[in-house]
Formats: C-alpha cells, structure tokens, sequence
C-alpha cells in the first residue's frame, strides 16, 4: 500500500515535471503565436493588443504559474487558432486516438500470444533459425513504413479502403473501426514481433528448468509441462511487457496518424506545435505523459500482482 | 448485373455532358442562369465535396482572419458593399447602386433591399455601420484599418452611406470589398460566423472537415449546389490519393506532377497562382546591396529551364513584381529583360568585387513544396556561375518570425499573394520605410514614383507610374523575380462553371 502511494507521488512529478518542459521548450522555439494569429499585415497597436489579452507579456513563470493553477482546475484554455476551448476539441478527438490504440493493441495481445507460444513451442533447429529471422526483420521494420505499405496494396492495389478518406466515428461507427484496422496493424505488427521474441525467449527459458525435467521424467508429455507449468511462469515477464507496449502503441499513433491522415490526438499535435498554438500543445503533451506514465504504474502493479516475489522487493 | 449498372453510368454521365453542353451553347454565362442551372436537376450533382490541403485553422471572423486558405473559403460566406468578379472588377453586393464622385472623394452606396443575414435577421443600416466601425477597429490588415481612419466624414441619408475623403484614394473600392458586413451584436464570429454570401456556415470539424450550405434566401443568383463539404488533407499524398480513387469532386491548387499521375477521367484547368514568386535579396546582406550582384544572379538563374524541371513549363514568367492577372499593369516583356547567361553574370560578379563568387544562405519554408523545389533547381543553376546558395528549410512559424517580421536573412524563396485587388498590395512592399518590406529595398527614384501613382488624378496616369514602378524594380534586379506558378484545378466531370480570379478565392456559386 505504502508502495502504491509512493509511486503515485513520483507519477504527480513526473507530469508536473513534463509540463514544464513542455512549456520552456516553446519558450525556447522561435515563433510567435501572434504572427499565425494575425497574419503578416497586421498593426503593431492590434499585435500588442493580442499579447497583452492572450498574457504573452508577462513574465515566463507567472505565464506557467496561470496555466498550471488553470489545468489543474480543468481548464484547458482556449485554442489560438481555432478559439474553441481546447477541451472541446479534445473531446472530439479522444475518441479516434483511443479506438485506434484500443485496436492496436488488441491486435497484439490476440494475435501475439497464440504466435509466440507456438514459436516457443518449435525444437527444430532450422525452422527455429526462420523463426528468429522472421521475426527480427518484422521487429525492426518502423510502423510508419508498414503503414505506408498497407496503404499502397490494400488501399491502391486491392482497393480494401481509400487511404485519406476517413470516416468520423460521428458518422458510422463501423465505417470509423474499418478505416482503423490498416492503421492499427501497421503499428501492431512490429510490436507484436517484439511481443513473440520476448515470449519466445520466456518459454525457452522455463523449458530448460529443472522442473520441467521433472514433470517430464514423472511421465508428463512436453505438451503437458508446458501448458501446467511453463506458460504461467512465461507470462508473467509477458504481462508487464505488454502493458508497456500499450504505451509504445500510443506514441506510435502519432506517425500513423500522419501516415493514414487520422483526424486524431497526434494529428492535432503536430498541427498545433507548427502553429505555436500553446494550449493545445500543453494539453496534449500532459495527456500522453500521463497515459505512459499511468499505464507503466499500472504495470508494476500487475506484475507484483500476478508474482508475489516483486512485492517482497 | 455490374454491366447493367455500367451501362445505366455511361447513359447518365453523356445525358449529363450533353445537357451541360447545351447549357453552354444557348445561354452564356450570365448571373441569371439560375434557370438553366436546374434544367439537369436529375443528373447534376447538388452536394460535392472539395479537398484542400490545408486546414482551416484560424478565427473565422472575417476581420480577424489572415491565412488566405480562410479567405478563399469564406469568400463563398462574406461580402462587403461591394465584391470583386473573376474579370478584377468590382459588383454590387449589399450596396445595390454604387456612386463616386468625379474628384474620386466621395463615395455613395445605396444599401440593397432585402439583404437578409444567414441567422434570418435582415440586413440593416445599422449593421452596415458596425461593420465598418468593427473592421475599422480589428482588421488584421493595416492597409485597410488605415484607409478608414482616413475617412473624413460618413453620412446617412436614409438608405445610402457615403464617405467623405479627404484626398482620392485609388484602392478606396478595395477597401470597401474588404469590409465584410455582418449582424450587429452577434458574438460568435470566431467559430460561427454569419455573413450575407451565397453559402452559409454549418460546422467546422477541426482537421476533418468544413460544410457550407447554400443560402436559400440569397437576393443574388441561387447557387445550383447545395451543400459543399471541404475535406481537409493536410497531406499533399492524401489529398491526391481520395481525388483520383473519386472521394472528391473537385480539388484546386494542384501541381504539374500530379495531373499526369491523375488518372480518373477528371477535367483539368490550368489557371495561375496569382502570386509572384521569387529570390528575395536582403540587401542588408552586404553583397546583395551591391545591384550588380543582384543581377548577377537573374543572368545565372535560367527560369524556363526551372519550369521544365518543376512543374513540365507550366505557370508564367515573370520579371517583376506584379502577375499576369493584373493584365493592366503586367508587362510580359519584363519577364525577358535578363535572359539566361553564366558568363555575364560571372563578368557582373567579378566586377562587382566578387570574383571568386559568393555564398549565401536561402531560407525556404518546408511547408510549400513549390519553393522548395524551386529553391533546389535554382542553387544547382547558380552553383554554374560560381553563386553558392546553401538551401535551409525551416517551418513556416519559423519563417514569419525570422525573416518576414525580423528580417534575418539572407535570400529567401517565397510567393507574395495580394491582399486586395490593387497594384499597391504588391507594390507598397518595396517602398522604403514600409514595415513590409523585408528586403530593406531602398530606392528613392522608386519612393517618388510610387507616391506620385498614389497620388495621380487620372487613372490612365496613375497606371503609367505603377508599370514605371515595375520597371524601375526590374532594372535594379530588386529581386531575382521567377513565375507565377501554375495552379491545376481537378474537376468532376459532371461540374461545370468553374472561375479563375486574379486572386486566391474559390467561388463556389457558379458551379453546377
């Protein structure tokens, strides 16, 4: 319990930590808000003007000071450039960016266990070669690169879907989860590589335990050890592993976002850093660190969940 | 079954192309075909979706509003007194009848009967006189904000405005055009905004889409389409890949490349940018104070074989500050006065005290595929006279803070739009003191010309001294001046009654 607390403590942190970043980095890029805002022809009389409303005048810490005691109150603030509360707008776009996290990463674990077991299952010793080969190409292929290959065959080749042409969930949700399928294993396949390895290697590893001759030399089949004593043991390191990709998946959208032209959280990101549009930005970035974050919490405590051993240290 | 439903397409789509011809040949096109555009309501399409390549990212009011992406959208929405047509000139709009006075100081418009916003309230004196008190006060554009305060004395007599200046203002219209006229009162112009256009605002989706509606109780000619979606791509690839699979109708501001990759039966017109694209010296660079080496660098610079590589010779020439469009002023023979020649550039060079060449830095926006493309050709063109330009990409913002408002730099490749249909949007740049004139281009043979244009009784002189004001930056090599770039215009083929402007709007009433 007293674990829990502290590392909640440390998670607090680590955001209030990133937001700062986030905050100095834009003071440190060169670019002017105002300048998007008000375009090249404007008076100096209405740049001041809109320095002054938008509280770029001040001094750099009172500036972080107001955002902060804003945030935390829930007011995200206003967009610059579209001036619509930023909540608002991430309201409507939360949803794509989850759904296609969501579908990326039940693509790994549905399609990562049953390949990764079968791997480790493998004695051969040519066919374990293939397997590692395989496997290490797949692994370091980048998402965006699988992503622009899926748009190339099954978007122009085999014409499955337009690729550019999304449809809103505000449409059809069906249509939405259809044009997200692409996108999602494009950022799956390569984790789900990684996933197989790590299971692969998991498995391997139990097999060569000693209980395993055990179980086998009391007259168990291999099938038999494996399925009673070796997966569960093999899974453990796995389950942390994966709640950590939920993670790696989310920073992954933010290319295949571009890549599929995904009107989602990442989209809206880059957009906004071009556009100086500080609000967005700061919403944004604190929203991810505290999914990576939150999520890699999540996965200390699963793991101390699923081993007690973790919980004694 | 597939081929009865071919067959059933192929009738549909000659039935439609006939009709459209007919519609062509019988009536030309007037603003009162309103008739004729609802003849083939079986076959014409009513709702189209448009790409563009950028997103509507910026506040909506009009006054407020300065990408010319929003502009060239929202001009189906806003409309001022007056408001500009494809040929340049300027038509009634709110104002029913328009009157300037003989000394060019008076200017008399008679407010439209019938005028009714978009949310149903109609139009009134009142409205029209916080418009111009609103624009007065928040327009982004300097040129206007002082143009009005200008104005000596407003009138009202009943349902006419007039304005009293103190001395002729030859872009008086063009400032009027640019006061848009909205509700009074009404507060959500940002997100919501209300005009008296053709179309009306329906919703923004941020990143994903923009609808208009047609404007039933228009007192102009109806649109015959009914509701225009613009897709938003800000992915150059994507745009192009939902245009050629059908997703779109009708897509604007396409390049060379990819009309002949285009490969869906689509109609294509070629107009121009409107923009005049360039090298822009900063002669607070030491060599580029030095007009020699400025025309050193149009001799090296061979735009025709630019073209050929960039965009297959489409768009214009050009050799000064001004494009083809403002046909008043354009002068196409400029565009010859430094024809291609590595030797003389190296003679100019060497004695300009550079013998051994010289190098400099251009600053390119990364987000405009043309200049950069440009950029690339012509460093290659400039490294044969011994010029070596080291090309920088750097991102739009970037671009706007260090070079246009800071003026740090050494070259740059960009286009200039005009604001406003006026010479002087494009030439008051250059004059010296201007906050906008980020070359620091110092002339005063040009200051003198350029106030004399302004301040020119007769139209027929004043258009003498601005082509005397092109020629003048033309002779000293103000800027190494390249095209007018092609823009390629991707259509449905049952769309017609698309219109050129001589600058960045897309009028969707015509179409149909």
């Amino acid at each position: 319990m007293k674990n829990i607390a502290k590392k909640l403590v440390a998670l607090i942190i680590t955001l209030f930590i990133v937001s700062f970043l986030a905050f100095l980095a834009f003071q440190i890029i060169p670019g002017d808000p105002t300048t998007k805002m008000l375009g090249t022809e404007a008076t100096p009389e209405a740049v001041s003007e809109l320095r002054s409303e938008l509280g770029l005048d001040l001094p750099f810490f009172v500036r972080y000071w107001h955002w902060l005691t804003a945030f935390v109150q829930g007011d995200f603030g206003m967009s610059y450039s579209y001036h619509m509360p930023v909540r608002a707008m991430l309201a409507d776009k939360l949803p794509v960016t989850a759904l296609l996290i969501l579908l990326a990463f039940g693509f790994t674990v549905i399609l990562s266990l049953p390949l990764g077991i079968l791997a480790g299952r493998v004695r051969n010793r040519w066919a374990d070669t293939m397997i590692t080969a395989v496997d290490q190409v797949v692994m370091s292929v980048p998402a965006f690169f699988v992503g622009i290959l899926a748009c190339f065959i099954f978007g122009l080749t085999f014409h499955l879907f337009v690729p550019g042409n999304f449809i809103s969930y505000t449409d059809s949700w069906a249509g939405c989860l259809g044009y997200l399928v692409f996108p999602a294993l494009s950022i799956a396949i390569p984790r789900i590589a990684m996933t197989v390895k790590m299971l692969r290697g998991a498995i391997g590893a139990e097999l060569r335990q000693d209980y395993v001759r055990t179980s086998q030399s009391r007259g168990a089949s291999r099938g038999y050890a494996l399925r009673r004593h070796v997966l569960r043991n093999a899974l453990i390191p796995t389950i942390a592993f994966l709640a950590v990709s939920a993670a790696e998946i989310m920073t992954g959208t933010i290319v295949i976002e571009q890549v599929f032209t995904i009107p989602g959280i990442g989209r809206l990101l880059l957009a906004s850093i071009g556009n100086r549009d500080f609000p967005v930005v700061q919403a944004i970035v604190v929203l991810m660190a505290a999914w990576i974050v939150l999520v890699h919490f999540l996965a200390d405590l699963l793991s101390s969940w699923v081993d007690p051993r973790i919980r004694t240290h | 079954m597939k081929r009865i439903l071919a067959v059933f397409l192929a009738v549909a789509m000659l039935a439609c192309s006939l009709s459209a011809c007919g519609g062509a040949t019988t009536k030309p096109s007037t603003s009162s075909d309103e008739t004729s555009s609802s003849d083939g309501a079986a076959t014409t399409k009513k709702e189209i979706s448009v790409g563009i390549a950028q997103d509507l990212d910026d506040s909506l009011d009009p006054f407020q509003s300065s990408d010319a992406g929003t502009r060239e959208v929202m001009f189906n929405v806003f409309e001022g007194l007056v408001k500009p047509d494809a040929t340049g000139n300027f038509v009634e709009a709110v104002a029913s009848s328009v009157e300037v006075s003989e000394d060019g100081r008076s200017y008399a418009f008679t407010l439209r009967d019938g005028v009714v916003f978009h949310n149903g309230k109609p139009c009134t004196m009142d409205d029209v006189l916080y418009s111009f008190d609103t624009c007065a006060a928040t327009s982004v554009y300097k040129h206007v904000v002082e143009a009005l305060s200008a104005v000596q004395e407003r009138t009202v007599e009943g349902n006419t405005l007039t304005f009293h200046l103190g001395e002729p203002n030859s872009d008086f219209m063009s400032v009027i055009a640019s006061v848009f006229i909205l509700p009074k009162d009404y507060a959500e112009q940002a997100t919501a905004p209300v005009g008296t256009g053709p179309f009306r605002f329906v919703s923004r989706s941020v990143q994903q889409n923009f609808v208009l509606e047609r404007n039933d109780d228009y007192y102009g000619a109806i649109p015959a389409l009914e509701r225009v979606t613009f897709q938003i791509y800000e992915d150059s690839n994507a745009l192009f890949t939902a245009l050629n699979s059908g997703a779109l109708d009708l897509v604007s501001h396409l390049t060379a490349d990819q009309i002949n990759n285009l490969s869906n039966g689509y109609q294509v017109l070629e107009g121009t940018m409107n923009l005049v694209q360039g090298i822009y010296l900063n002669e607070a660079f030491a060599p580029f104070a030095n007009e020699k080496v400025r025309q050193a660098l149009c001799y090296a610079v061979d735009k025709d074989a630019m073209m050929e590589l960039t965009a297959d010779g489409h768009g214009a020439k050009l050799g000064s500050s001004m494009y083809p469009s403002f046909s008043k002023y354009f002068e196409p023979e400029l565009a010859e006065a430094y024809p291609h020649d590595v030797e003389r550039a190296k003679a100019l060079l060497t004695e300009a005290g550079y013998p051994d060449g010289l190098s400099f830095t251009i600053k390119v926006p990364s987000n405009y595929q043309p200049h950069v493309d440009t950029a690339v050709v012509l460093a290659e063109q400039l490294a044969a006279a011994g010029i070596n330009a080291k090309i920088e990409q750097i991102d739009w913002n970037t671009w706007l803070t260090d070079v246009y408002a800071n003026r740090s730099f050494e070259a740059t490749v960009v286009g200039f739009d005009a604001s406003i249909l006026s010479p002087t949007a494009l030439l008051s740049r250059w004059v010296s003191d201007s906050s906008k004139n980020l070359i620091n281009y110092n002339n005063p043979e040009y200051d003198q010309t350029y106030a004399a244009a302004q301040n020119a009784g007769d139209d027929a002189e004043r258009t003498e001294l601005y082509r005397r004001c092109l020629r003048i930056l033309s002779d000293t090599a103000a800027n190494v001046y390249l095209q007018d770039l092609a823009d390629f215009v991707a259509i449905h083929p049952a769309l017609e009654g698309y219109q050129f402007y001589p600058m960045y709007v897309m009028d969707l009433s015509t179409l149909h």
